[in-house]
């Protein structure tokens, strides 16, 4: 089996980039957004050891999927919660696995509903490097190739681990 | 006709994918309803309130009967997740000039749409609908008659969810005109399903409906005997057009009976619950000071109802979704 990277060392490493990062682009004041569910966990971890004084908000892009008209409204939907305004504000969007795309695409256009942010970066823990649109993390944990047939998921909120599980058969 | 809703209204994989009565359908799926509209609330509470998930989809209002309130929730419901809307004001057009339910509702499916929201004076019109004229349609009853109004029930118990203990621990009343109130049937029918122990039902026998003790309730024809302790007054309008027929005395001697007053409303529990379908008589059945009062959620309900039917409504439509294709797959 793949040595899976451990997630605290790779948060870390993430913090101080993504510091970095905002004080280069002089985004100050920013606000951290979670994408249920593993998204939701980083984002509260990182804003706790490096933006301490930064708002933190969750989304739920359910009612955003481009895929309603196949798969319908997947059950267990959470509101969002963004108590902050976006207007003119910087955000740190974080999920956990970026692979196609289409999540993130989707948080954009939730987050674009409730105003119109100053910037928005991206922040994920893998890349798992299948894209099918034209999105890319500003600051990435780790790329990894899987082994056919495994999907990578992460657990948490205390502590949080990824693990791999074979994809169930349909 | 029976009115049995469960088969009709589910797919073959259990999803909702008609939403015609509450009878028949699971404890889960009910709590999914209302947690799906937990979520929406949030996004009514937004500065933008609309989110994408039926674009492109046409939504028809089909009431064959008045409705203010219920319309124009349904109407928001609708546009607040992007779906086209259509508002037929059936009274008004060409059934007048003789076209039958069928042939209206036919012709609106060849302008591909995809959910009729349907009100109807007659008990069991959107069942009718969903079983023999327009299957492949999303039919979400709006109201039929003295059968069934489904997502008034739904929208009653987001309020109840919202504001008081979990149902297991609740007494809940329901007063007023019993016998006309789909209202009341749905509500019954919910509170059962979602384990209320104690459903009591106030009204005079005249406007009690035979046989209402299947519905598990507790019947009571004194007002003040049934409020005692309760935690949540389910107060019924009183359907003046259904007054004509001599079942009451008068509207005066009703409100002296069954109309809920703040002294009345004393008898239940001190953090109980008002709530009321509107549009609220006045003076007729609930206390001005009672509806405008501190216990009062009778705007909550207004506000809740848009989230309860953007619930149903996506649910319903992602059922229809999810049929079409698996039929399409055994093909």
């Amino acid at each position: 089996m793949t040595e899976l990277p451990d997630v605290g060392t790779l948060l870390q490493r993430m913090g101080e980039d993504l510091i970095a990062l905002l004080d280069r682009e002089q985004r100050t004041d920013p606000a951290v957004v979670g994408i249920h569910t593993g998204g939701a966990w980083i984002a509260e971890q990182l804003r706790d050891r490096f933006l301490p004084d930064s708002p933190l908000g969750s989304l739920d892009i359910a009612f955003y999927r481009d895929d309603f008209s196949q798969i319908g409204l997947q059950p267990g939907v959470r509101p969002s919660e963004l108590p902050f305004s976006v207007e003119g504000r910087h955000l740190v969007l974080v999920d956990d696995v970026l692979m196609t795309g289409r999540t993130i695409r989707a948080a954009l256009n939730e987050l674009f509903d409730y105003g119109r942010p100053a910037s928005v970066t991206l922040v994920t823990l893998v890349d798992l490097e299948s894209r099918e649109l034209p999105i890319r993390a500003d600051i990435l944990g780790v790329s990894l190739a899987l082994p056919r047939g495994q999907r990578i998921k992460l657990t948490g909120p205390e502590p949080l681990r990824l693990t791999l599980n074979p994809i169930a058969e349909s | 006709m029976s009115l049995k809703s469960s088969k009709l209204q589910l797919n073959e994989q259990g999803q909702l994918r008609h939403f015609l009565g509450i009878d028949g359908l699971s404890r889960e799926l009910l709590t999914e309803i209302l947690d799906t509209a937990d979520s929406f609330l949030e996004v009514g509470e937004r500065s933008i309130k609309k989110v994408p998930l039926l674009r492109g989809k046409t939504v028809c209002n089909v009431f064959f009967e008045n409705s203010t309130r219920t319309r124009s929730t349904f109407e928001l419901a609708a546009k607040r997740l992007s779906a086209d809307v259509l508002n037929l004001d059936v009274q008004t057009s060409s059934t007048s000039k003789g076209e039958t339910l069928y042939d209206t509702l036919r012709n609106l499916e060849a302008m591909a749409a995809d959910m009729f929201v349907v009100r109807h004076g007659d008990s069991g019109a959107a069942h009718f609908i969903a079983g023999n004229v327009c299957p492949d349609v999303a039919i979400i009853n709006a109201g039929d008659g003295n059968h069934a109004h489904p997502t008034q029930a739904m929208l009653d118990m987001l309020t109840i969810r919202r504001h008081q203990k979990p149902f297991e621990q609740l007494s809940v009343a329901i007063v007023g005109d019993i016998l006309h109130s789909r209202v009341a049937r749905s509500n019954m029918e919910a509170l059962r399903i979602l384990g209320c122990p104690d459903i009591r039902v106030i009204a005079p026998r005249t406007l009690l409906p035979e046989g209402i003790e299947q519905y598990g309730v507790r019947v009571f024809n004194d007002l003040r005997t049934g409020l005692r302790d309760v935690d949540v007054v389910i107060m019924l309008r009183l359907q003046k057009e259904r007054m004509q027929s001599g079942l009451l005395p008068s509207e005066g001697e009703f409100y002296r009976q069954y109309g809920l007053t703040s002294d009345s409303l004393a008898l239940a529990r001190p953090d109980a619950l008002v709530m009321h379908p509107g549009p609220i008589n006045r003076g007729v059945e609930i206390e001005s000071a009672v509806a405008d009062g501190a216990q009062s959620v009778i705007l909550k309900q207004v506000t809740y109802g848009i989230a309860v039917r953007m619930a149903v409504m996506s649910m319903a439509m992602a059922g229809q979704t999810t049929q079409r294709q698996s039929r399409q797959g055994a093909e």
